[in-house]
Formats: C-alpha cells, sequence, structure tokens
C-alpha cells in the first residue's frame, strides 16, 4: 500500500466540502480574530467560557474564535436570506478536561433565515451524509428540545428543578429523576413522561409512533409533527442509521427545536452535533430561523487507519563523497516513475522503505 | 456475531461485590477472583471483559470509550463530571459526602471558611450553593487530621459509619449527597453496543 499523502481529517474535510458545494451551500471563510465584545455578548451561548484574547492594534481586545456560529450569523443580514453556506475553519477553545487551549479544525454548514422543514430536512440530510462519509458505521442521534422543555416545564416551573430535569435527561439517569421528581413534588403523569423522555430509544421511524402514543402536552405537538416529516425525508433517501434519542440535550438559550448529535464507531464521543438555533438569532437580533451543525474533525485521528507498510518507496542513502547531482538525478528519475523518494546520509533516521539505494561518490566519478 | 462487553470495575471491596451482582445477572467471569495479578479477564460466551482499575480511574476508562460499561461512586461523578450515561444505580457502597468538624466548631459567617476537602468542585459547588465565601485546601488524604492541627475550619470528606470522625474529636455537620456505587456507560459504546448493554442494564437491574 502506498504512504498516504492526506491525513484522515484533511481527506474527511475535502470530502464534506464537496458534499455541501454538491447541495449549494457556498464557501464562507471568516476572521481569524474577532473583536471579544461579539463573544462577551453571547458569553451564554458559548460551549466553553474561556477565550483566548489579546490587544488589537487599535487597542480593542480581540479574541482567537472560540466558535463559527456566531460569526457567521453576526455578518448576515435580515435581508439577505435565506443563506447557505458551509465552512472548514479552525476554532480556538479549551476542550472539558484538557489543562489548554486547542486549536480544534471544524467544518459544518449553517442555513439561515428559513429553517422550514424542508431545511431542516436537508441539514439534517447533510449530517447524515457526513457522518457516512467519515465512515459507514455512524449513528445520528435526533431530539427535539421544544419537546424536551414542553415536557420538562409542565413538570416543574422551579427552573432549578427543571436544569437538574435537563442534566439527568442528558445522563439518562433514571433513578436520578425519580428521586427528584419524588422530592420535587412532580405529580405521576409527568413523572411517566420525563421517564420516557430517557426509556424511548431507537430508530426513528419505528420509535416516534410509539412516542406519539403516550399522552403528550399540547405543546409538544409541532415537534413532533417536524419529527414525522423529517423521518420521512430522510427514509426517502435512505437514511436509516438514524435514533430518536431525547437525552441528546443541549442549551434551552441556544436551541428551540430540532437538535441532533452523530456518532461513528470506534470514537467515543459525538462528533457532530447540530440542530435549530433561533433563539440565538433573536439574541443576536436577527430575524427568522436558522439550523446547521459542525463537525470535529480533530476527533478523526484516532480513528483506525490501515497502516502503510513503508514510508517511502524508495531511500536513497548518500556514503562518503556521493555527488549531490548524481543524488539529485536518482532521485527524479523514481519520482518520474510515480515513487515516493527521500535523500539522507547513511546512518540518518530510520525510514521505513521498500528499496533502500547506496550511493557513493564512485558512481558519479565513473 | 455477538459483541464483547468491557467492563471497568473497582479494585477493592466494591468491585468483588459489583462482580458479584454482575455474575448473578448471568455475566460470570470466575477466572476473575482466582489469586492471580491479571487484570483484564474475559468470558466469550457470556460476551464480557472486566478490567481491574483504580476506582478513581473508572469513569476515564469510560468516558473515553476503553471501556463500554463501569462501576464507579457517584462521589467521582460528582467530582469529575465524565461524559457519561448514569444507567444503574447499584444500591451497594452507600455512605454521604458531608461537611464535618470539630464538635465544639462554631461558624464564624464574618470571615471565610476554610475547608479541607478531596473533592474541591462538590465543597466548591455546595458553598457556592450557599453564596458562601471559602478557602479550599486540597488535600489527597488522612483529611480528617486538617482541623485538628488547625490547617482548616471544617472538612468535606466521605462518612461511611462516621467511626473515623468520631475517634478524631469531629462530627457530621451537614449532609451534601447521598452516594453510592453507580453503572455508567461510554455514550458511543451504548449507542454501537446497545442491545447487549440494555439486556445487561435489564438484568442488572434485576439483581440490584
Amino acid at each position: 500500500m502506498k504512504p498516504e499523502t492526506l491525513r484522515m481529517d484533511e481527506r474527511a474535510s475535502i470530502a464534506l466540502r464537496t458534499l455541501y458545494r454538491q447541495y449549494g451551500y457556498l464557501p464562507y471563510q471568516v476572521n481569524t480574530f474577532e473583536e471579544y465584545d461579539l463573544y462577551m455578548r453571547s458569553r451564554s451561548m458559548l460551549s466553553s467560557e474561556q477565550i483566548l484574547t489579546f490587544p488589537g492594534v487599535n487597542g480593542a481586545l480581540m479574541a482567537l474564535k472560540p466558535d463559527i456560529t456566531l460569526s457567521i450569523v453576526k455578518n448576515t443580514k435580515d435581508e439577505d436570506v435565506p443563506v447557505k453556506v458551509c465552512y472548514a475553519e479552525r476554532i480556538y477553545r479549551v476542550p472539558k478536561g484538557a489543562d489548554g487551549f486547542k486549536e480544534i479544525m471544524q467544518t459544518g454548514v449553517e442555513c439561515i433565515g428559513c429553517a422550514d422543514d424542508y431545511a431542516m430536512g436537508e441539514v439534517l440530510l447533510l449530517a447524515a451524509k457526513s457522518l457516512e462519509t467519515i465512515s459507514p458505521a455512524y449513528i445520528l442521534d435526533v431530539s427535539d428540545m421544544s419537546i424536551v422543555s414542553s415536557i420538562v416545564c409542565a413538570a416543574s416551573s422551579d427552573s432549578a428543578v427543571q436544569s437538574q430535569l435537563l442534566t439527568l435527561i442528558g445522563e439518562k439517569n433514571e433513578h436520578g429523576l425519580c428521586a427528584l421528581c419524588k422530592s420535587a413534588g412532580v405529580s405521576d403523569e409527568n413523572t411517566a413522561l420525563l421517564r420516557s423522555l430517557i426509556s424511548v430509544y431507537g430508530p426513528l421511524e419505528e420509535t416516534l409512533p410509539a412516542f406519539e402514543a403516550l399522552a403528550l402536552p399540547a405543546a409538544c405537538l409541532p415537534g413532533i409533527k417536524s419529527l414525522r416529516v423529517l423521518s420521512a425525508m430522510l427514509h426517502a433517501q435512505g437514511i436509516r442509521s438514524v435514533n430518536l434519542d431525547f437525552s441528546v440535550i443541549n442549551d434551552m438559550n441556544y436551541y428551540n427545536g430540532l437538535i441532533f448529535s452523530g456518532f461513528i464507531a470506534g470514537l467515543p464521543s459525538s462528533v457532530l452535533s447540530g440542530g435549530r438555533y433561533d433563539l440565538l438569532m433573536r439574541r443576536m437580533g436577527r430575524m427568522g430561523s436558522a439550523v446547521g451543525f459542525a463537525v470535529y474533525l480533530d476527533q478523526l485521528e484516532r480513528l483506525s487507519q490501515e497502516k502503510t507498510a513503508f514510508d517511502v518507496d524508495v531511500l536513497i542513502e548518500l556514503n562518503g563523497t556521493a555527488d549531490p547531482v548524481a543524488a539529485a538525478n536518482a532521485a527524479k528519475a523514481y519520482i518520474d516513475q510515480g515513487l515516493s523518494v527521500r535523500v539522507q546520509r547513511a546512518g540518518g533516521a530510520k525510514v521505513r522503505a521498500a528499496k533502500t539505494v547506496c550511493l557513493t561518490g564512485e558512481e558519479a566519478q565513473g | 456475531m455477538k459483541q464483547m462487553i468491557n467492563i471497568a470495575l473497582p479494585k477493592g471491596r466494591l468491585g468483588e461485590k459489583a462482580y458479584g451482582l454482575l455474575e448473578k445477572a448471568g455475566y460470570p467471569c470466575p477466572e476473575l477472583l482466582e489469586d492471580n495479578r491479571k487484570l483484564v479477564f474475559e468470558n466469550p460466551e457470556a460476551g464480557v471483559r472486566y478490567f481491574w482499575v483504580k476506582p478513581s480511574d473508572v469513569a476515564i476508562y469510560v468516558e473515553r470509550g476503553a471501556s463500554d460499561l463501569g462501576i464507579c461512586g457517584k462521589d467521582i461523578l460528582l467530582e469529575y463530571g465524565p461524559e457519561v450515561y448514569e444507567l444503574l444505580d447499584l444500591q451497594m457502597g452507600k455512605c454521604r459526602m458531608c461537611v464535618a468538624g470539630p464538635k465544639e466548631f462554631i461558624d464564624d459567617h464574618s470571615r471565610r471558611l476554610r475547608v479541607a476537602t478531596k473533592f474541591t468542585t462538590i465543597a466548591r459547588r455546595h458553598y457556592s450553593s450557599q453564596s458562601r465565601e471559602i478557602e479550599l485546601i486540597h488535600l489527597n488524604g488522612s483529611i480528617e487530621i486538617a482541623p485538628l492541627l488547625g490547617l482548616s475550619d471544617v472538612i468535606v470528606d466521605i462518612v461511611e459509619t462516621g467511626k473515623t470522625l468520631r475517634e478524631n474529636g469531629l462530627e457530621v455537620m451537614e449532609t451534601i449527597v447521598p452516594i453510592s456505587a453507580r453503572l455508567v456507560a461510554n455514550k458511543s459504546g451504548f449507542k454501537f453496543k446497545g442491545e447487549e448493554i440494555r439486556r445487561l442494564v435489564s438484568e442488572l437491574g434485576k439483581v440490584v
């Protein structure tokens, strides 16, 4: 097997951008730096509170961007919508459990201005296809924050209890949820509904009808109707690895409807996350609705790849007075044959080569 | 083909008790109880592979996907907040996370409270919810000695019977949260080995 030129994340990034362009998402590039003020105003929308800042030339405090969506929404005018863009950018965050900032390669799509059922279905389809591009062994978990929050809010009006309920649902912690319901005086009917948010799990097409059959609050019905449309769209496109999972929880201040998370077999945490973020739009002073997702490419380095047997096809080792011109000519001859070549002094760094050639000064003289 | 489920067990008494439950639930691996120094044991017929790991490391093995499931104390989950699913309360290893101090101690709200603990996140969160300013002193063991030597006013620690506290002239002043052993799952493993894991959870739930 020939040595691979591109890393897994680089190959995925190219393949994903090609996919997004096929669906008419135009490339979008954001500044590496943003004024810190943008993140200051939207701190609650960021997954990490730590932001890398530095003073700009005009004295304004600048930041290395920790998020892409905020920058895109900020630069989108209400009259320009709908906006369909894709990006591949580096962000700077402190991942959970890490001891410092990390540069994270992220790619994704944003559909801003009109997140109707078609737009949501298309974004969900692209999320599934993105995962499929990375690996055929994938699962896309889908939820709807409007369903989850209406059941949670019906159970308790206390925001502290609501927050704890969301955490427990996210942990699939049914025993903890039952204990909290008991101590917070949640009714048996509402406790049963909350428990169903944990116990209901499985393929979207099969699981959604079973969930619909429960005595759900009326506020859940638009979300259910929307999930039904999305399920039909994905089915028609041959997408099967999609599960209904209400434990996909995110900030109720950011997402207000569809929400999803993607997993690849062999990787311990989700590599894709997204959803509908009308509430973020409002906070940023924008009209309309929006939906999008991000793929975290840095995680792909953990995916096992077929190991190449060799680092290079040919290793040319130079001994003694080997002529540099002869060495360059020998290297070119191999490269012209489509092979990779590394030239180095004999006894240099260890390199796995399919063939090793030694050049000495004598050949050049001869 | 049956997929093997990897389970991280905490070394020690709690791990042995947890294995007893798993064995009862239909996931035996007799070699595990033999007197040897092996750390990995498997029973392909039952579809399980067990690992002995340090109790405080169980959640790390599970969160990072080295293990699909693990048994760990609620104290570890609260302290480190790993991104895992908490599927069952095993109702064993029961104890309490408490604030304890000298019997004669009277809390003086006009100054910062000095708190010695191994569980800094839990302590910080507890006092933050009370809007109380504290000075945290992180210790790795023998926490009970801190108030006796004047290093701290109180301690935040796990209390099982309270015997160690009593013998050192301390008493429980407040219970923060009850603790017991929990079955936790890696989020990705739960998706890709879902059927096997849900069956194990169901069987284990019957014997808890």
